[in-house]
């Protein structure tokens, strides 16, 4: 899914540009009640300057007839800042949805008659109904690995082009519909019915069919036609001002209804209106090229809100893989007899960590991989409960594990827990090491020195945050002085140690009952209550199909720093939102000096002194802003695309410059951009 | 210069001194607490539970308060209605006045229940002490209650959390009359009779003037009559005037002023005793008497601000709140006091008009007291425009154009500059979710305001409290502008006529009630209009300031963090400011210019 970083191409400019005048269309158009306004006007204008060719006029034809044109180009504006901001969405959907073709898919009864094969289309498929991949195949639907394991091609929706392994049980058993099998078969039970489809709620999400308007974008729709109904009875109150003042001067009416009408629009938020939907696509895009896939606009804005972020210490914190760096005996036993033990614990296991201790002990002792299928061996794998690995060979039974599990396991035989293992666990965690005990028949033989290496630059990033009001939570399995050695180093607010599913959402629930917002990520099924509590959870795509349930992000990526740029990417768009809202407020100033005075001058010449910026003409002054007001949509959309600059920085900081920027900004540019266009009028006639 | 400065410096001092304690007294009361007067007070307050049948521990929800509220207040109209019809035919009418007519009683009405004091009747003349008594006076009691009342159930939707109930709105009411108006009002009202406000049940008195005048048959006063009062002739320039009349006497109002001006001042209902108000004499005779009212117009309005930071238990929110409010008051005293000292060119007439300021008030005197001037009456001015009181010691009719367009943008911003009592703050609370929710967006984060989210519901809600007042004042306008009548109605053309006509729609359509005098407002098509813009400008906001305090109380509280905006500092005090600017400025801009800008800009050629 990642797409070129270009800007806009000269394909989806087109299809903008298209797009524009479909949009036109008086439905489309009623989505958007400011713009509708614009709308109304402009057919009004037309309608007032065909009736003017007729000699029904209050002002000059040509005069109506270009005010109708500026509406007219002020609805296409609007319009195409939409278009373009769909256009990335919908380029992104066409190439999703030539994964999503039909396709042969091999039903299956049960998994133990794989050799009944019924051909089915992939469109029939129902949830529940087992299928057969083999490789060179397209996986028919979203479901579950229920037996095999294969090699999947994921780059149709990851945009990855590395293969990934998807094996039955397990955290990576869920498969999406569309991808491929490269190598071996699986048997998938299929999970979503056609059409509902992971792929298909990711088009409709990239296009922005399935968008709905946010709470957010809801409040401030209340309030710009709120303000807009003002402006309306502004408008039509000052027609009868008017009437009346000039009756009381004994002179003709100086206001004409199309006059009133540009008025009306120069005044509305037509600014904030125009690119209102643009903001909240763009945003969505932006997401989405970050490789993350919100279910709902919804989700991104309450990214911007949260407070609380609870991060896995592994791959955010420190580099994914803790290293195993020594070994430590215990109690008389020799130093290549725990190696020697450790590494036959650690065969299967293809975590990093076991990696590093078959690692250690083949350079400190040269102790080789040994025949697995030779001795009989009964790997035992690892598990959150149990939190220990290990395994049973010829009668013995080692394991290894977190202190406090080893413990439970030797106390639970009835053995006795090495005291001078207890003092070096507490050593090793106090300097922020991971310590992994290592038990043989209930009898603790040492302990395994695991490093971590906190990434670069994370402290800088928390320190970030902590400005910005966001605490961050260390998630980790570690013992809580292993937790706090690796908090107090990297500088996150607080931690969360030898945490377990139920740790994490009780964890969470307090913080949402003191008033916070939680985000986390998560990717285990065991995960999925706490991704359902969270207020932004994130699952990761390699998860299993219930936390991508559960939760209401998915990223494709399945990177565990992208929940930082999840956070930035909402407080952009609210801030967008925000900050175009005040421009188009702070802009009315402007209008008012450009065309009031212009109007009544006549009626009370000391009111030109109120004509600071010395506009031409009553028309020039409203033909001026009007265009201004078309002119400044198309200036802002690069703006409403990119979003407004993001820092990092204390609330009310943040307040003061965009306040600075975009309200002092919309004051000053519209006096100065209006006379410039007033002076252009009259230096080519037009005025 | 300098004796100018300070005495604007000493009446706002004045203000905040009293105020403070005043809030903290206030905030008792709604809760309930025990107060120095509770053990006189609290027996009273008991009584009228029990005889009204009141259930002194009922939460209700919003709805039911709201409804609460409409039938207080609807039972109150009828009553002042049929009060003011039948008043022909009740005791208490020693002058035998007829019953009003239906427009004006209609009006008269709306004007007393939505606490505006709009006066269309003239005076004395129309309404009998019956009516006057236990019609207009018990609604200034009990409209300035129905505002506060709301107020205090706006707060404690913002401190409840996850609830439904707003406390009860017949106790809200029984404890602001009993514990804050009634004591206020004694203290107030011995204040001024001892500056010489009367206070007396005789009837109106004749007194002898100093010096006979003659007016003529239209009741004109003859300039330098000789008058003979024994031959009961008039020469004017030594010619014999016939029809001349000599008046040798004059009619001289009494009753009991005092008590009714204390209630017309801190209920910010500005409904004067007499028909000029506090420019009379016997209403307001002195400067002593003119600081008791006037500190008392805002009194209350400044101290609920207190009330609300210390009910909040947040006193720096009531304080960024007042110092918002006092920031425009202190601007709008500046800008009235500057423009009426300066007066105009024609005032001066090239200098042959001593308008100075050396040994005389100076400036612009005009329909001002002499025994106020300038400083008096600017502020005076300000702080009844500020307030929805719209008592006046001084005709804002003649102010200077830019004197008169402050006082009407006080009102046209939706009268949140202090406001009227309860009223004010509720209504600057909108405005607060309003600059919240810009605010909040141009941070990157849901709004909230005061640990509660804004949200859709909020601001739907806020947006119609805060724009009633504009949307009533223009519609109201903009039709009056195209009656003919109007414009007979008008005692100035051109821009200061126009100005009348805003006037008075601002006036109403902020529940102000002060008038720019001249203008004859007693038409069945004003009387209907205005009453309407009365009604509406009231209650709409009241059931929108319900509607959020009740959705506010149901929802959780959050968590204040480094990216919570505070809404205690100086930009949110600047922001506020300019949010309630911006919807003023930009609602009205058209208008003012058509109004006081161009009579303004017009002087200047």
């Amino acid at each position: 899914m990642k797409t070129k970083n270009a800007f806009v191409d000269k394909k989806m400019l087109t299809r903008a540009i298209r797009d524009s005048f479909v949009k036109l269309n008086p439905k489309t158009q009623l989505d958007n009640p400011v713009m509708f306004l614009v709308y109304v006007s402009a057919i009004l204008t037309t309608g007032l300057w065909i009736f003017s060719l007729f000699g029904l006029k209050d002002a000059p034809s040509s005069y109506t007839l270009a005010i109708a044109i500026i509406l007219w180009f002020t609805c296409l504006f609007a319009n195409f800042a939409e278009a373009i901001a769909e256009g990335r969405g919908k380029a992104q959907a066409d190439s999703l949805r030539a994964a999503k073709k039909d396709v042969e898919a091999y039903r299956i009864a049960s998994i133990d008659r794989k050799d009944q094969i019924t051909t089915v289309s992939s469109s029939i498929l129902k949830k529940g109904d087992l299928v057969l991949v083999k490789a060179g195949q397209q996986i028919p639907g979203d479901g579950e690995v229920i037996e095999g394991a294969a090699s999947v091609d994921e780059s149709a929706i990851t945009g990855e082009s590395a293969p990934v392994i998807r094996e039955a049980g397990g955290d990576r058993s869920a498969v999406t519909g569309g991808t491929m099998v490269l190598s071996d078969w699986i048997v998938v039970q299929i999970t979503s019915e056609a059409g509902q489809s992971f792929l298909d709620k990711m088009i409709a999400m990239v296009e922005g069919a399935a968008r709905k308007k946010t709470p957010n974008e809801i409040a401030l729709q209340i309030f710009l036609i709120a303000l807009s109904i003002i402006f309306i009875l502004v408008t039509m109150s000052l027609y009868t001002y008017s009437i009346f003042s000039a009756k009381q001067a004994g002179i003709d009416n100086p206001t004409s209804v199309t006059t009133l009408v540009a008025l009306l629009v120069c005044l509305a938020p037509t600014t904030i209106g125009a690119l209102l939907s643009a903001i909240g696509i763009a945003g969505m895009s932006r997401l989405n090229q970050a490789n993350v896939l919100a279910m709902s606009g919804r989700a991104i804005e309450a990214a911007g809100d949260v407070d609380i972020l609870m991060l896995d210490k592994t791959g955010t914190i420190t580099l994914g893989n803790r290293q195993a760096t020594a070994f430590i005996p215990v109690d008389g036993v020799s130093e290549q007899e725990l190696a020697d033990a450790a590494q036959l614990s650690s065969l299967a296991d293809e975590t990093p960590e076991g990696r590093s201790v078959v690692i250690l002990a083949k350079e400190k002792f040269n102790i080789r991989e040994r025949n697995l299928t030779d001795q009989k061996m009964n790997f035992i794998p690892f598990t959150a409960k149990t939190r220990m690995s290990g395994v049973d060979y010829a009668g013995n039974e080692i394991r290894k594990g977190a202190a406090q599990a080893i413990r439970e396991y030797i106390e639970n035989a009835g053995g006795v827990y090495s005291e001078q293992c207890d003092q070096i666990v507490q050593e090793i965690a106090r300097v922020g090491g991971t310590p992994l005990v290592v038990a043989k028949n209930h009898q603790v033989l040492g302990v395994i020195h695991l490093k971590d290496i906190i990434k670069q630059g994370v402290q800088e990033k928390f320190a970030d945050l902590r400005k910005m009001g966001i605490k961050t939570i260390m998630i980790t399995g570690d013992n809580p002085m292993t937790a706090a050695a690796i908090a107090a180093e990297a500088g996150v607010d607080d931690f969360l140690a030898e945490a377990t599913p139920e740790g994490k959402l009780s964890m969470i629930r307090d913080f949402q009952a003191k008033g916070h917002l939680v985000a986390m990520t998560g990717d285990g099924t065991n995960d999925a209550p706490a991704l359902a509590q969270a207020d932004v959870a994130v699952a990761m795509n390699t998860g299993t199909q219930a936390a991508k349930e559960a939760g209401n992000m998915v990223d494709l990526d399945s990177s565990p720093t992208k929940l930082i740029d999840i956070v930035r990417i909402g407080k952009q768009l609210l801030m967008t939102r925000g900050s175009l809202t005040t421009f188009s407020i702070a802009n009315d100033v402007a209008k008012y000096f450009a065309i009031i005075p212009a109007l009544f001058t006549g009626l009370y010449p000391g009111l030109a002194a109120m004509n600071i910026m010395g506009l031409h003409s009553p028309q020039s002054a409203v033909l001026s802003a009007i265009i201004y007001n078309a002119l400044i949509i198309v200036a802002l959309i690069p703006l409403a695309l990119k979003g407004v600059k993001y820092r990092e920085v204390p609330a009310g900081k943040l307040l003061s410059s965009n306040l600075f920027v975009y309200g002092l900004g919309g004051f000053i540019a519209p006096f100065i951009f209006v006379k410039l266009i007033d002076m252009l009028l009259v230096a080519f006639g037009l005025a | 210069m300098f004796a100018t400065v300070m005495q604007y410096v000493l009446y706002l001092a004045f203000l905040i001194v009293l105020a403070i304690p005043l809030g903290a007294y206030i905030k008792k009361v709604m809760n309930g607490e025990k107060t120095f007067l509770s053990k006189i007070l609290t027996p009273c307050e008991t009584a009228v539970y029990k005889v009204m049948g009141v259930d002194s521990e009922e939460q209700m929800n919003w709805k039911k308060y709201a409804i609460s509220v409409l039938i207080f207040s609807g039972i109150g109209f009828v009553f002042l209605f049929v009060l003011q019809l039948l008043q022909g035919v009740l005791p208490g009418n020693p002058q035998h006045l007829k019953g009003v007519n239906w427009d004006l009683a209609l009006n008269t009405a709306i004007s007393f229940i939505t606490n505006t004091n709009w006066q269309a009747y003239a005076g004395e003349s129309t309404l009998s002490y019956l009516t006057q008594a236990v019609g207009l006076t018990v609604q200034n009691f009990l409209s300035a209650a129905t505002g506060i009342a709301v107020l205090f159930a706006l707060i404690r939707g913002f401190i409840k959390v996850k609830a439904d109930g707003l406390g009860s709105f017949w106790v809200d009411v029984t404890r602001i009359i009993i514990h804050i108006l009634l004591p206020l009002n004694v203290v107030v009202s011995l204040l001024l009779v001892g500056g010489g406000v009367i206070q007396n049940f005789d009837g109106a008195n004749s007194v002898a003037l100093v010096e006979p005048i003659a007016v003529s048959q239209d009741g004109e006063i003859l300039e330098d009559a000789d008058i003979n009062v024994s031959s009961n002739t008039v020469k004017v320039d030594g010619q014999v005037i016939e029809d001349a009349k000599i008046v040798t006497e004059q009619f001289v109002p009494m009753g009991p002023a005092a008590s009714q001006v204390a209630i017309k001042m801190t209920g910010t209902n500005g409904g004067g005793f007499m028909g000029v108000n506090s420019a009379h004499p016997l209403e307001n005779p002195s400067a002593f008497t003119n600081l008791i009212e006037m500190t008392s117009i805002l009194l209350i309005p400044a101290a609920l601000c207190f009330t609300f930071g210390s009910a909040l238990k947040n006193k720096k929110q009531g304080v960024a709140i007042f110092t918002a409010m006092f920031i425009c008051l202190v601007v709008a005293i500046a800008c009235i006091g500057v423009s009426e000292q300066a007066g105009t060119q024609q005032l001066a007439q090239n200098g042959a008009v001593n308008i100075s300021l050396v040994d005389q008030a100076g400036g612009n005197m005009e329909g001002k007291e002499a025994r106020f001037g300038i400083a008096s009456s600017s502020t005076w001015a300000a702080y009844t425009t500020a307030a929805s009181n719209g008592s006046v010691n001084a005709m804002h009719d003649s102010f200077t154009p830019l004197g008169g367009m402050v006082t009407m943008l006080l009102m046209q911003v939706g009268e949140v500059i202090f406001g009227g009592v309860g009223c004010g703050l509720y209504g600057m609370l909108a405005f607060a979710i309003l600059t919240v929710f810009i605010a909040g967006l141009m941070v990157g984060r849901t709004p909230e305001f005061l640990g509660k989210k804004i949200e859709p519901y909020e601001m739907k809600w806020a947006v119609l409290v805060c724009l009633t007042t504009p949307i009533v004042i223009l519609v109201g306008s903009g039709i009056a502008a195209m009656i003919p009548e109007v414009s007979e109605s008008l005692t100035n053309h051109g821009a200061h006529g126009f100005s009348e006509l805003l006037y008075a729609f601002s006036s109403c359509g902020g529940n102000n009630g002060s008038a720019f005098a001249g203008f004859n407002s007693n038409t069945v098509f004003l009387n209907v209009s205005l009453g309407l813009a009365m009604l509406i400008a009231r209650f709409v906001p009241i059931v929108g300031t319900l509607a959020i305090a009740g959705n506010l109380a149901k929802k959780k509280k959050i968590a204040t963090t480094a990216g919570t905006l505070s809404t205690t500092n100086g930009m949110f005090i600047f922001l506020l400011i300019v949010v309630v600017l911006i919807v003023g400025a930009l609602s009205f801009f058209p208008a003012l210019a058509l109004g006081p800008l161009a009579e303004f800009f017009s002087n200047l050629m």
